[in-house]
């Protein structure tokens, strides 16, 4: 990767709202080359999508989070992409890995109540075909996601004039 | 000790902490705070009790690593029994490279716009600063023909400090072997100032003692403050012969006698697994770099397009003020901190120093306060 292409990255990759202008000034590049960069970025899916972080508490939706483990049954020929994708297909299902070690795939399920969550994990998880055991764990209170520490970022306590 | 003046700097800081909605560009340190795993690393060795004194030369196990360091980037074996000092930032290592090369009386070379602390070191010391001054439209290069012109029968060392404080200026190797082919023909010492090393965003840094025939008549000093975030754990080192470190030792044994064992320890984590998070405060710096120095050009500063370090060093437009009213004027009409030209030399008079180690809105919403102020002079 080059220079200039991973100083576009880590800067959208931080804020996807910085305008192309200030993108070209930050990386010392013209207007027209990041805008081509950035479409050859998103047309080569380095890409993906432009996503917002959105503290849901704060605006009064209440949404319990559970991580759940899963044992599964593989059926021949499938492997786990089949299993995955039934499961990525719930739109209450947030994520889907597939892990080493005790437990084969582990999922974040997103809901309105703890009840809920555990429904849908009983009915609708638990009862698929290849899964024989699941492992719920709710999750109590989230510090860190995907890089970015919840809590009031750590600022750093300098004097106003140092040499 | 009355020949001194205290620092222009603070000065400023007096000021400053008078006012508030202040956003500085005033601050010659990171905006970040140093990495975790070397903060980690310093709370497990408390945690394990390590807290005594450590050899006077430093734990060697931190020297080996700064010695693997030179040898693997630039080329240069230092041998860590001997060569290698750890002392408590480059401000004391400075102060020990001074005091063992300077009789009364010496002269010592100071290229400026300098750091503020070279001058009161030598006069400390006992010896006579002379001053040679660099241009903008050399890229505030030292250039062999300035540093020979300040040259006399009195004259024991040269000090220079690239990537330069306060004015971003780097120079390549081409440009420090025309200066060492002066330091051979009179003689002379160089102590070169190399903190700002690792933030340099154009070319590679050369550092002094790799070229021909300079390994022994250079003082290198370099620590942790810039590159590591470190600022607060007061941690480089000095590099020499062994004659020119036993003496510097010798004065540190009996001052210092060693740097704190915590902040070494934090140093020989910084070395062995801090690199991937240095790179990335740097590549942030060079597009804070690009920002600041377009925006001060935009709204009608000169400025030179420094190559190193982390300040911006624009020519002020012709107001009629000085370095120091601008400067003073901006910090009470817009409240956004910038450090006088002037204060790093009087060649630095008609300059501004603007550090962008501060955040890009910070820079953004400086710039727009400094545009502010112009369009009112
Ligand atoms: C050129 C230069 N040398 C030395 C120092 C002091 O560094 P340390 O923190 O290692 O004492 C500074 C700090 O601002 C500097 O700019």
């Amino acid at each position: 990767m080059d220079k200039q292409t991973r100083d576009i990255l880590e800067i959208l990759g931080e804020d996807a709202r910085v305008s192309h202008a200030e993108i070209a000034t930050l990386a010392n590049m013209s207007e027209k080359d990041v805008t081509g960069t950035i479409q050859q970025l998103e047309k080569a899916k380095i890409i993906r999508r432009y996503k917002t972080v959105i503290d849901w508490e704060l605006a009064g939706e209440e949404y319990i989070y559970a991580i759940i483990e899963l044992k599964v049954r593989l059926e021949r020929k499938e492997g786990y992409q089949a299993i995955a994708e039934r499961l990525y297909k719930f739109p209450e299902v947030r994520s889907v890995r597939l892990l080493s070690g005790e437990h084969d795939i582990s999922i974040t399920v997103r809901g309105n109540s703890m009840k809920q969550v555990a429904f849908f994990v009983a009915e609708k998880i638990g009862t698929l075909d290849q899964v024989y055991s699941t492992a719920t764990h709710f999750v109590l209170k989230t510090y860190k996601e995907d890089g970015l520490i919840l809590d009031e970022p750590e600022q750093v306590k300098r004097l106003p004039v140092t040499p | 000790m009355k020949t001194v003046p205290p620092s222009g700097i603070r000065r400023f800081f007096d000021l400053v902490s008078e006012i508030d909605d202040v956003i500085s560009l005033g601050v010659g340190e990171p905006d970040y705070v140093t990495p975790w795993h070397i903060r980690e690393a310093c709370i497990h060795s408390l945690e394990q009790g390590e807290t005594s004194y450590t050899s006077n030369f430093g734990l060697i196990e931190l020297r080996e690593e700064v010695s693997r360091l030179y040898t693997r980037k630039h080329g240069v074996y230092y041998d860590p029994g001997t060569e290698i000092l750890v002392t408590t930032g480059v401000s004391e290592a400075l102060d020990l490279a001074i005091r063992t090369v300077v009789n009364p009386g010496d002269e010592v070379i100071v290229v400026q716009p300098s750091y503020v602390a070279y001058i009161p070191s030598i006069i400390f010391a006992g010896g006579v600063p002379v001053s040679v001054s660099t241009k903008m439209e050399n890229d505030f290069k030292l250039t062999p023909k300035e540093l020979e012109s300040a040259i006399t029968d009195r004259t024991k060392a040269v000090i220079i400090n690239y990537p330069n404080n306060p004015t971003g200026a780097t120079m390549d190797r081409g440009d420090l072997e025309a200066i060492a082919d002066v330091i051979v023909e009179h003689d002379l010492l160089m102590i070169s100032d190399e903190v700002y090393e690792c933030l340099t965003y154009e070319g590679t840094h050369t550092c002094f003692s790799s070229l021909d025939g300079m390994r022994e008549r250079t003082i290198l000093l370099n620590g942790f403050s810039k590159a590591y975030a470190m600022t607060g754990f007061r941690m480089a080192y000095a590099l020499a012969p062994p004659e020119i470190i036993s003496s510097m030792m010798l004065i540190h044994q009996y001052t210092m006698m060693c740097a704190p064992i915590t902040a070494q320890i934090g140093a020989i984590e910084a070395l062995k697994n801090g690199e991937a998070e240095m790179q990335k405060m740097i590549r942030e710096y060079d597009r804070r770099r690009h920002l600041i120095v377009k925006g001060l050009n935009d709204i009608g500063f000169d400025c030179f397009k420094p190559k190193g370090a982390f300040y911006a060093f624009p020519s002020i437009p012709d107001t009629g003020l000085s370095s120091d009213e601008f400067a003073e004027r901006l910090l009470n009409e817009e409240q956004v901190v910038t450090i006088p030209g002037s204060v790093f030399g009087e060649t630095g008079e008609g300059f501004l120093r603007c550090a962008y180690a501060a955040s890009r809105n910070d820079i953004k919403e400086a710039l727009e306060r400094m545009d502010r102020f112009l369009g009112r002079l």
